[in-house]
């Protein structure tokens, strides 16, 4: 059992710090908040998950008075409140500290600890008196630095704890931590759940933010998992299974029928690009991948666990710092998107707005981008060519517009998923990887992307498909490719392919599964 | 001629701000829309404002590919400055008419490189970037001239500036010739789209296999090219190299004929005629209030006026109509400028 302190007299009798209770938060009449209970008790960490869009930044932008919910009712230390903004909020004794370090890198140590509230002498800022106070903060979370020196000169782990003390110095109540530890590595982690189990010990209530499942299982007393802007349920971390918490993440349950993936394996192949020893430092770790014509390759894990990081990796997008790759047993080098498409790849990204479409060109631009970019600019596609190549896929892929010369920005997510799709297949590449193809696209278009990965791959092209939807995953895998915490954790193939087997590697620790 | 049509339906709020400040212009001077014939060249006020407006008009082409590609050139003033000095230092200094014109806009071409590669590579803000040379461009030509007007008599430079050709002036030609083979260069190769492409989402471009990096050193470098170009006829107009006037505040003015001629300052589609047309509307502007006899000291606030005035109606026109002009609004306009 990994359960640290916390007597059972504080569970039976819960001392209840924060109480929010049926908040609902619609943005636009999309419902990212649905009526969700979260409670905090004093000395605990508590540790609130869920997978992207599930309700967890608009809760906490609730709770610290960022957002006005719609309804329901906060209470803290039993009394209602209503948090007008982060400020009354830190008045109130809800502190935050944010992922990204919200300081002032370029002032001092003790600058950072008392801004907006230094001790005056005589009007002016009493330097002298500020860094005494400032060291004596420090020094309870056994941190002895030179206050005098700039923020900026310290790593990242000793600028949280700094922003840790800032908060809990001025509220002192709950303190809430946004994925802290994303850019740490072990021995800062192990630093700063010492001050929080320091913190917790002292009576703060916690709320602890993070993707990754050991650090959950390592520091925390309860665990309330959010999907879809809806409570899915809060339990004692002792008494949660792993493997029951993944599924809860995804929503899926272990009874559920375990479909096998109805995808034989394709005949071994000679056409084949094989990436060995693979990796980039603090994005994903070495691996190696091979990829025939004809199979597709899932990749399975939960946010940040490296899928994306993999994907771009593969793509030229960032730089391995180690390893090779041959393409049909020929070594080559990618150094940048263009070196990759050069070889027949193609990168459906996941965030379609951002990386994918380039909104204000039309649907045909859209379309005839890549293989424009791959002719060079001297050798134009005619209007008449672009036109004649984006009725072609318009039609194949049942792309839903009024006219090709619309705008892609004003189509549906998953027209504009397909739109992305066509850019690829004007190139006939050999390899495509799809980041979160269906993220985001209402069910019958869900359906068709299914379906067209399925006749992708019957056509011998190679596909990576990167899914938070397990079934999905299962639906079209040859083989299933899982992530944990940045290393490529296993391979599942053939019979062995199934939601149950997906979501207990994804939940297994090292060595034994729990 | 569907697609003229509808280039020209885009067209008409700058048409309509046009043909008001000639009528204004007309009112104030009647004799405005007269032409004469003498020594087989054109004279009048209208001649006037197209060649007064040509070094503009040069670098709004320019600026017209910076803006598109999401970026900005502020520098465009001061290397006109250097690339005058140079022209004029040379001349003086007995070097033969091609060497002056090759090194000048030498150093054209170097600025615009410098620039590309502070946003491009370094990836520095185009407005900070640009602004480096903005402020030492200056202070460069001026080290070159030795801090004195270098005045010349080569009649072959000065014919840059003063000759005439066809009945039209220099400037003139040069500005409508470069207008037109950058217009052709642009949309008959894919690079307007490519450039539009990287100018909308530079991510997406490069993720689709655009080379956006070499694209933006690209367009920058062609952008101090045209400056170079509008400071040799600057220069070649006055006889002489001002280091400290020449080009000064000419980048707002590129940079305001590219934004009246409808291309955002967001990046994107662009159209390099509409902002030689709108670099053609802030001449007359300029022309207008000097031959109405209003005091100078009111010129920028009239100009000023006349601006925002010209920018309601744009937005105005452009929330109105985009539904209806839409389908195929901008790829026929393309048209029909090609």
């Amino acid at each position: 059992m990994r359960r640290i302190t916390l007597g059972e007299d504080a569970v039976s009798e819960p001392d209840l710090l924060l109480d929010a209770t049926e908040i609902r938060k619609s943005f636009l009449g999309l419902k990212a908040l649905d009526g969700v209970d979260f409670s905090v008790r004093k000395g605990e960490i508590h540790a609130l998950l869920g997978e992207n869009g599930a309700g967890k930044s608009t809760l906490i932008k609730v709770l610290t008075g960022v957002h006005k919910p719609d309804s329901g009712a906060i209470e803290l230390d039993g009394q209602a409140v209503a948090v007008r903004d982060p400020m009354h909020a830190q008045q109130l004794g809800i502190g935050t500290v944010y992922q990204e370090v919200n300081l002032l890198p370029n002032l001092t140590v003790a600058e950072n600890l008392y801004i907006g509230r230094q001790p005056r002498r005589f009007g002016l800022v009493d330097t002298r008196t500020m860094q005494k106070q400032a060291r004596a903060l420090l020094a309870r979370y056994d941190i002895e630095i030179d206050v005098g020196a700039q923020l900026s000169s310290f790593s990242i782990a000793v600028q949280q704890l700094v922003a840790i003390a800032r908060a809990v110095d001025m509220s002192g109540s709950v303190l809430i931590l946004d994925e802290p530890t994303a850019s740490l590595d072990s021995h800062e982690v192990e630093l700063l759940f010492g001050v929080m189990r320091k913190l917790r010990d002292r009576g703060l209530g916690i709320v602890f933010i993070t993707h990754f499942l050991d650090q959950v299982y390592a520091v925390s007393d309860r665990i309330t998992v959010l999907r879809n802007g809806k409570l899915v349920g809060t339990r004692q971390t002792s008494d949660l299974m792993k493997v029951d918490l993944v599924s809860m993440m995804l929503g899926r349950t272990l009874a559920a029928a375990t479909e096998h993936g109805r995808r034989a394996a394709p005949p071994p192949s000679e056409r084949k690009i094989s990436f060995s020893d693979f990796g980039r430092a603090r994005s994903v770790a070495p691996f190696d991948l091979t990829i025939s014509a004809g199979e597709v390759v899932g990749v399975a894990g939960l946010l940040g666990s490296g899928r994306t990081e993999t994907a771009r990796l593969l793509f030229g997008i960032d730089l391995p710092d180690r390893g090779t790759i041959t393409v049909d047993g020929k070594p080559v080098r990618i150094a940048s998107p263009r070196d990759a498409i050069r070889l027949g790849f193609g990168l459906c990204p996941e965030d379609r707005k951002a990386d994918g479409i380039v909104g204000d060109l039309s649907v045909r631009e859209n379309i005839a981008l890549a293989l424009q970019a791959r002719r060079g600019w001297l050798r134009r596609m005619s209007t008449r060519e672009q036109t004649e190549l984006a009725d072609r896929f318009v039609k194949a892929l049942d792309i839903r517009t009024t006219d090709i010369e619309k705008p892609v920005k004003l189509l549906s997510g998953g027209n504009q998923q397909k739109v992305i799709l066509a850019r690829w297949l004007a190139t006939q590449p050999r390899f495509l990887i799809l980041d979160e193809p269906t993220r985001g696209i209402d069910v019958g278009a869900h359906a068709e992307i299914i379906e067209l990965i399925n006749k992708l791959c019957d056509e011998g092209l190679g596909l990576l498909v990167i899914s938070s939807e397990i079934e999905e995953i299962v639906a079209y895998s040859t083989r299933v490719r899982v992530l944990r915490d940045r290393v490529h954790a296993g391979e599942l193939a053939g019979a062995e392919i199934s939601t149950d087997n997906i979501m207990r590697a994804i939940a297994a620790e090292h060595g034994a599964a729990r | 001629m569907s697609g003229l049509g509808s280039g020209l339906r885009k067209a008409a709020p700058q048409l309509a701000c046009l043909a008001v400040i000639l009528f204004f212009n007309w009112l104030a001077f009647p004799g405005f829309f007269d032409l004469r014939l003498q020594d087989g060249r054109l004279f009048g006020s209208l001649v006037d404002v197209l060649n007064r407006g040509a070094p503009v008009a040069i670098l709004a082409i320019g600026m017209t590919a910076v803006i598109a590609s999401k970026g900005v050139d502020l520098s465009v003033g001061a290397v006109m400055a250097m690339a005058g000095a140079v022209a004029a230092t040379m001349t003086v200094e007995g070097y033969s008419l091609p060497v002056v014109l090759l090194s000048s806009l030498a150093v054209g071409i170097a600025c615009g490189l410098l620039n590309g590669l502070l946003v491009a590579v370094l990836e520095l803000q185009p407005i900070v970037a640009t602004l480096i040379l903005m402020v030492a461009g200056r202070g460069i030509a001026q080290l070159i001239t030795e801090g004195v007007i270098v005045t010349f008599v080569e009649p072959g430079l000065i014919f840059f500036g003063t000759g005439s050709f066809l009945g039209l002036p220099m400037p003139v030609i040069i500005a409508a010739a470069l207008a037109l083979l950058t217009v052709l260069v642009v949309r008959r190769t894919a690079l307007g789209l490519l450039i539009e492409s990287i100018g909308v989402n530079r991510s997406a471009s490069t993720y689709a296999g655009i080379n956006s990096r070499l694209l933006i050193v690209m367009i920058y470098t062609f952008c101090g090219f045209c400056a170079a170009l509008a400071g040799i006829i600057a220069a070649a107009d006055i006889r002489g190299a001002d280091a400290n006037n020449a080009g000064l505040w000419l980048e707002l003015d590129a940079i305001l004929a590219v934004v009246i001629g409808g291309t955002s300052l967001l990046g994107g589609r662009f159209s390099i005629l509409m902002s030689v047309l709108g670099a053609i509307i802030i001449q007359s502007m300029n022309t207008g209030i000097l031959i109405s006899g209003f005091p100078p000291e009111y010129n920028l606030i009239v100009k000023a006026a006349v601006i925002i005035l010209i920018l309601l109606v744009q937005a105005a026109s452009l929330s109105g109509f985009k539904l209806l002009l839409r389908p195929g609004a901008a790829a026929t306009a393309r048209k029909a400028e090609a």
